[in-house]
C-alpha cells in the first residue's frame, strides 16, 4: 500500500509531558483509519496535529507527498468533523455547510449547487433553513459531516464522530457514516475510545497507549491476534493466564498454567521454562457438565455469577487457583431444561487454535 | 383521602414553594412599583398640567358634580415647537451614540484579550477594570480638566502627535490646541466613565465563547480575521448590545459630565431638565422633558430585551 498520509517520527511535548511519542504511520488513499485508545493516550493530539491546531515538536507529516508543517490550518486540504460537532449556532444548516466554500471564493451558483448536493448526501434537504439547535443529535452529526465534506478535502478527520449519540442511534449511524465516506471516497482518520466504533467503521486500527502505537492492523487481526497483553485486554473481553512453556515443537506447544495445560496448535520461538501469557477470548470457550475427553485445554470451575444479555450469556467460573474464567455462550435455544445456573460445577473447554500466546 | 397522603404533602410543599417564589419576585417588583412606577405617574401627571400660581393643577378636576380628566398637552407642544428642546435631545442622542461607539471600539479588544488571557491573570485584569470605582466619580471626571487644559499631559500629547488637527477636522474641537469645554472633552469624559459598563458584559460574553468554533472556522478555511468577524463578533452580539445599552442609556440623561467637561456646543437634555426644574421652576415643563426622555430610553431598551430573548433562544 502506498502511503498517502505519512506520519514520520512525530513527537509532541506539552511542557514536560510527552503526549505523542515517536509515531510512525502510513495510511493509504481511501482508507478509513481509526486511532483507538483511552483518554489521554495521545490520539486526539495526533489528530489535531494533522488538522494543524498543534505543531509537532519534531517529526514530519506529509499528505500526498506535501509537507504539512508549513501550512496553516485554514490552508490545509484537510477538514475535520469535531467532537460534538462545533456547528456555528448563529448560522443555518445551509450557511454552516456553505461556510468553507465561501472562504474559497467560489462562484455563488457553484456554492449553492455543492451545498445542495451535500444536503442530499446526508438527507437533510428539508432542514436547510434550520438553526443547529433546532435539530436532533443525529441530524447535527450529519450537518457536521456535510460541512466537513463540502470542500472535498483530501483527508477527512473525525474526532469521536459518534460520541454524542445514544447507543441505538450510534449503531445505525456507524453504517451510514461509513457508506457516505466510502461513496465520497475520501481518506479518513478517526479518533475514538470506543472499540466497537473502531472495529465496525475502520479498515485499519491503531491501538494507542501513553503516546505510542502498540499495534496496527485490520480489526479482525487486532482482535484475534493481539500483539501484547495490553491490546488483548483493551480490545474486547479476554481471559489472560500466566504460564510457562513446557513443550515447544514445530507444530504445537504446551503451556502450563495454574488451572490447566494449554495445547496450542502452533510452535513458538521460545525456550522451555520461559514465562508466557495466554489470552483466551470468552466466546471461544464452551461449557459442558461432563468432563471433555481431551486432557488439555479444559478447566473445571463453579459458576459464581452469570449475566444474561439476551443473545448470549456471560458466565464467571471460579477456578481452583482462585482466578476467574469468563465464558460467553450464545443462547441458541429457548427453555433449556439443563440450563447452567449459579453454583453449578461445569467444565470449560476450547480448541487448540483458540489461544493467543503473548510474550509481552 | 387522608390528610397525610403523599399527594397532599406534595401540594402543600408546592404551595409553600410558590409562596416563596412569589415573595422573591414580588418584593423587588413592589419596590419598583413604589419607587419607580408611582413617581413616574406623578411626573406624568405634572407634565400634563400647567404652571399654577402656587402649585401645578391636578389632573382630575371636580366640578358640577362630576370628575373631569383635564389633559393639558401644551407642554408637549412647546417641546416639539421650541428648537431648544429638539436640539438638546438630538445632541444628547448624538453624544451618547458617539460615546457608545468609542467605548465599543476601546472596550471590545480589551474584553477580547481579557477573556483570552491566562486564567490566573483574569481576576487581576478584571480588578483593573473595576479599580476606578474605588475613587469618587466626581473626582475622576474633574481630573480630566487638569489633563485636557492647556499644559495638561493629555493635551500636550495630542498636540505633540498632531492629533488636534484631526479633531478639528472631525468637528470635535473648534481650535487646535484647545480641548476643554468641547464635544471632545465631553466624549472623553463620558467614554472614560462608562467604559467598565461596556467591558464587563462583553467580557462575560466572550469568556463563554466556544473556542472550538474558531478552530472549526479555521479548519474550513477562514483566516483569523475572518473567523473573528464571522464567528466571534456575531456570537458576542448579546454582549455588544448589553454593553451598548449600559453606556448609551445613562449617557443620554447625563448631567454631571457635560456640566464639568462640556461647553457651549454640548447642550444636553440633562442640563435642560435641570434648568427647567431649578432655574425656571417650571415643573410641568421639566416633567414633560423627563417623560420624553424616558420614552427615548424605553425604545432602545425594548430592542435590547428582544435581542437578549433571541440570544437565549439560540443558546438553548
Amino acid at each position: 500500500m502506498s502511503a498517502f498520509l505519512a506520519i514520520e517520527d512525530v513527537v509532541k511535548d506539552f511542557g514536560a509531558t510527552r503526549a505523542v511519542n515517536q509515531i510512525n504511520l502510513d495510511i493509504g488513499k481511501g482508507e478509513i483509519f481509526a486511532l483507538l485508545g483511552s483518554s489521554g493516550c495521545g490520539k486526539t493530539t495526533l489528530l489535531r496535529m494533522l488538522a494543524g491546531f498543534e505543531v509537532p515538536t519534531s517529526g514530519r507529516i506529509t499528505l500526498g507527498g506535501v509537507d504539512l508543517r508549513a501550512m496553516e490550518p485554514y490552508s490545509r486540504p484537510i477538514n475535520m468533523m469535531f467532537q460534538s460537532y462545533a456547528l456555528f449556532p448563529h448560522l443555518t444548516v445551509w450557511e454552516n455547510i456553505a461556510f468553507g466554500l465561501k472562504r474559497e471564493g467560489l462562484p455563488r451558483a457553484e456554492i449553492a449547487q455543492r451545498v445542495d448536493d451535500m444536503l442530499k448526501l446526508v438527507q437533510l434537504g428539508k432542514y436547510a433553513q434550520r438553526k443547529p439547535h433546532q435539530l436532533s443529535g443525529g441530524q447535527q452529526q450529519r450537518v457536521a459531516l456535510a460541512r466537513s465534506l463540502a470542500k472535498r478535502p483530501q483527508l477527512l478527520l473525525l474526532d469521536e464522530p459518534l460520541g454524542a449519540l445514544d447507543k441505538k442511534l450510534r449503531e445505525e449511524t456507524q453504517v451510514e457514516l461509513v457508506k457516505i465516506i466510502s461513496d465520497v471516497g475520501v481518506t479518513c482518520v478517526m479518533v475514538t475510545h470506543d472499540q466497537e466504533e473502531a472495529m465496525t467503521m475502520a479498515s485499519r486500527i491503531a491501538v494507542m497507549s501513553e503516546g505510542r502505537i502498540l499495534q496496527v492492523g485490520p480489526p479482525a487481526e487486532v482482535y484475534e491476534t493481539p500483539a501484547t497483553r495490553f491490546v488483548a485486554d483493551f480490545i474486547g473481553n479476554v481471559n489472560l493466564m500466566d504460564g510457562v512453556l513446557s513443550v515447544d515443537e514445530a507444530d504445537h506447544c504446551v503451556i502450563d498454567c495454574a488451572d490447566c495445560q494449554h495445547h496450542v496448535g502452533h510452535g513458538i520461538t521460545g525456550t522451555r521454562g520461559m514465562a508466557l501469557s495466554v489470552a483466551l477470548r470468552p466466546e471461544k470457550i464452551t461449557l459442558s457438565r461432563e468432563a471433555p475427553a481431551d486432557l488439555f485445554n479444559r478447566m473445571v470451575g463453579t459458576v459464581k455469577a452469570l449475566s444474561y444479555f439476551g443473545s448470549f450469556t456471560v458466565y464467571q467460573l471460579a477456578l481452583a487457583s482462585g482466578a476467574t474464567l469468563k465464558v460467553n455462550m450464545n443462547n441458541t435455544r429457548r427453555n433449556r431444561s439443563d440450563e447452567i445456573v449459579v453454583g453449578d460445577r461445569v467444565w470449560a473447554h476450547w480448541s487448540s487454535d483458540a489461544h493467543v500466546v503473548l510474550t509481552q | 383521602m387522608s390528610l397525610h397522603s403523599p399527594s397532599h404533602r406534595m401540594s402543600c410543599r408546592l404551595a409553600g414553594l410558590l409562596r416563596g417564589r412569589s415573595a422573591v419576585i414580588g418584593i423587588p417588583y413592589l419596590w419598583l412599583l413604589v419607587f419607580f412606577a408611582a413617581p413616574f405617574l406623578i411626573v406624568l401627571n405634572y407634565s400634563l398640567s400647567e404652571m399654577g400660581a402656587v402649585r401645578p393643577d391636578n389632573l382630575m378636576v371636580a366640578g358640577d358634580g362630576m370628575l373631569r380628566l383635564a389633559l393639558k398637552y401644551g407642554n408637549y407642544l412647546t417641546l416639539f415647537s421650541d428648537d431648544l428642546y429638539f436640539t438638546a435631545y438630538v445632541s444628547s442622542l448624538k453624544f451618547a451614540a458617539i460615546t457608545t461607539a468609542v467605548c465599543l471600539v476601546v472596550g471590545y479588544p480589551f474584553a477580547y484579550f481579557m477573556a483570552r488571557a491566562r486564567a490566573s491573570l483574569q481576576p487581576a485584569l478584571l480588578m483593573g477594570v473595576m479599580l476606578p470605582f474605588w475613587t469618587s466619580f466626581l473626582l475622576r471626571v474633574y481630573a480630566w480638566k487638569g489633563l485636557l487644559d492647556e499644559g495638561g499631559w493629555v493635551s500636550q500629547l495630542l498636540i505633540a502627535t498632531r492629533l488636534d488637527g484631526l479633531l478639528v477636522a472631525l468637528g470635535m474641537i473648534d481650535t487646535a490646541g484647545k480641548f476643554m469645554n468641547t464635544p471632545f472633552s465631553l466624549v472623553i469624559g463620558m467614554a472614560y466613565s462608562y467604559l467598565p459598563f461596556m467591558i464587563l458584559p462583553l467580557y462575560a460574553n466572550l469568556a463563554k465563547l466556544d473556542l472550538r468554533l474558531l478552530e472549526a472556522a479555521a479548519d474550513l478555511g477562514a483566516t483569523r480575521f475572518k473567523a473573528f468577524w464571522l464567528i466571534t463578533v456575531p456570537l458576542s452580539r448579546a454582549g455588544i448590545v448589553a454593553g451598548a445599552m449600559l453606556v448609551f442609556i445613562p449617557c443620554i440623561g447625563e448631567y454631571v459630565i457635560p456640566e464639568l467637561l462640556g461647553g457651549p456646543r454640548t447642550l444636553m437634555i440633562g442640563k435642560v431638565l435641570w434648568d427647567e426644574f431649578f432655574s425656571n421652576n417650571d415643573w410641568p415643563m421639566a416633567s414633560s422633558v423627563a417623560v420624553v426622555l424616558v420614552l427615548l430610553i424605553v425604545v432602545p431598551l425594548a430592542i435590547f430585551s428582544k435581542v437578549q430573548a433571541e440570544a437565549r433562544e439560540q443558546a438553548r
